[in-house]
């Protein structure tokens, strides 16, 4: 604590690395000294233990989610289970109808889950979003059709970090007999989830975003009332014929531990990183055309998604080799197009060309925040001296007046 | 993605950042790309009286690599008559710099504001020698 760590990691939410304790009680299911037996092997104590383990880390995550651990099936992570659940369930409920609803900002695993199913014929209602990132429940109840089967919301924003009303939605789906499906990626250790009190039927989860291991996730799919999907992957049965698959007792293991230290510490955790990522944009807001994207109540504390006006993204992150944070300028991506979620909060291009993102977690410093300051500023100021935007908007020109010549 | 040693030094140093005035009759100015697109270049150059130019400087919005192909174009033109200058391209400068393909826009973007800024410089000599005739 209280250290600058060079390369500093503001990269939280592309991934977290495994807390220690973590760590250790992965290793514990390794070795032959560990506990290393698969879990659906009945007949010796090997078996038993490793079927324990499972049931500990099964109850760890239901527990922070507010479900029954028979609830919990395990997957190899959140794309994995935004798949079993969005197929699954389009697929069980085909006979009643083929209508999906959707948002424009969800993550890829979302959307091309849907664009998939369209291909097979099901029809899916992307939704825009408000300027500030959140859904209008009034257009999402305006959506909703007598054939509509399935409504996919997420909680939280991977870019913007904003924090969807899942609890409204969740009572109109519900009064409407529709399934409701939220990806949750985002939101274990940053935000509280009752998915009772939310009327969720199915939510995505993974550890590596709550500082557990990258490949394994679950699906929450709610027992009462009991909601139904089909299988994906066939073998076993394992996860109740729902995801066939040996359970991967390292991996669940540390699941469940990352979940655990999660419900105990986030109330704490939270308040820490909300001050550093509030020391963040103060240190920054006060520069010209610098402007924050999606709403700042109802946003994670550990997200800041800001737009540096006349700077691109890409050369902002090259000047600031020393510090790891991601851009929603698509030059990073092997496509060109920026931010599909920008642009979905009706940012225009060049906004969302000019935008990082900066994700604060649980081994962020304060020196690291002020040394990010120094070091945005000081990259921000060099590459505007280069902008001919910036000299333009400097002389006062309007740079919608101008005719660019597009290519 | 990995930049190349030659990008990353066009682009913490870049020669010839600046702006020469535009009004003037021997400098031409080309500005290409769009704000939407992610990559905006003005590439200004002046020619002395035998035709040859004699200074450039430029201005990019975009990313390390259209920096760097807009400051190596600088370098590349100095000393250049129009037509030689009008000669340059692209994949001279994806190879000086080693661009990935994901990158190759950039450097089309460069030859396209030199035929820019040349096309400008033209088109007031013309001026010129219309009203000296």
């Amino acid at each position: 604590m209280g250290t600058l760590n060079i390369p500093v990691y503001l990269d939280y939410s592309a991934t977290t690395p495994v807390d220690e304790r973590v760590a250790k009680a992965m290793m514990d299911c390794l070795t032959v000294q560990g506990n290393f037996g698969n879990p659906a092997s009945r007949s010796h104590v090997f078996g038993w233990k490793a079927e324990d383990a499972v049931k500990e880390a099964r109850a760890n995550v239901a527990k922070l989610i507010g479900a029954d651990p028979k609830e919990i099936v395990w997957t190899s992570g959140a794309t994995e289970s935004d798949n079993l659940a969005i197929k699954g369930a389009a697929h069980f409920n085909a006979k009643k109808g083929k209508h999906i609803i959707t948002v424009k900002t969800e993550h890829k695993a979302v959307l091309d889950t849907c664009r998939q199913l369209e291909r097979e014929g099901f029809e899916v209602t992307y939704l825009d979003p408000q300027d500030n990132g959140l859904v209008d429940i009034t257009k999402l109840a305006d959506a909703i059709r007598e054939d509509t089967t399935l409504v996919s919301v997420m909680h939280v924003n991977n870019e913007i970090g904003v924090i969807q009303d899942i609890a409204a939605i969740g009572a109109l789906t519900r009064s409407k007999k529709i399934l409701f499906h939220v990806d949750a990626a985002q939101s274990p250790g940053k935000v509280a989830i009752d998915v009772d009190a939310m009327n969720v039927d199915l939510m995505s989860l993974c550890a590596h975003k709550a500082y557990g291991p990258k490949g394994i996730g679950a699906l929450y799919v709610r027992r009462k009332p009991r909601v139904r999907i089909e299988a994906q992957i066939h073998g076993g049965g394992h996860e109740r014929g729902m995801r066939s698959g040996t359970l991967a007792t390292h991996q669940i293991v540390g699941m469940g531990e990352c979940f655990r230290i999660a419900h105990e510490e986030m109330e704490e955790e939270n308040i820490r990183i909300e001050k550093m990522r509030d020391r963040l944009w103060d240190g920054l807001k006060d520069m010209e055309e610098v402007y924050l994207n999606g709403d700042l109540e109802q946003r994670i504390p550990g997200n800041m998604n800001i737009s540096f006006n006349f700077v691109e993204g890409e050369s902002l992150m090259m000047s600031l080799k020393d510090i790891a944070v991601s851009s929603g300028s698509a030059c990073t991506s092997d496509s060109l197009e920026p931010s599909y979620v920008l642009r979905a909060l009706g940012r225009n291009d060049e906004l969302a060309h000019s935008s990082l993102r900066f994700t604060l977690g649980r081994f962020s410093t304060m020196e690291e925040v002020d040394f990010t300051v120094k070091e945005v500023r000081k990259a921000v100021e060099h590459l505007r001296d280069l902008s001919p935007l910036w000299d333009m908007y400097k002389d006062g020109i309007d740079l919608d007046t101008v005719q660019w010549a597009a290519h | 993605m990995a930049y190349s040693d030659k990008v990353i030094d066009h682009y913490e140093n870049p020669r010839n950042v600046g702006k020469l005035d535009a009004d003037s009759a021997n400098v031409g100015t080309g500005m290409v790309g769009a704000p939407a697109c992610g990559d905006v270049m003005r590439l200004q150059i002046q020619v002395d009286d035998n035709g040859v130019i004699e200074d450039a400087k430029f201005k990019t919005y975009g990313c390390g690599s259209a920096i760097a192909s807009s400051s190596l174009v600088t370098e590349m033109v100095k000393g250049k008559t129009l037509d030689e200058a009008a000669a340059i391209k692209n994949m001279e400068i994806v190879e000086e710099l080693a661009l990935p393909p994901v990158k190759i826009h950039c450097s089309v973007l460069a030859e396209d504001a030199i035929a820019a800024a040349i096309a400008d410089i033209r088109a007031k000599q013309d001026k010129k020698a219309e009203s000296a005739a």
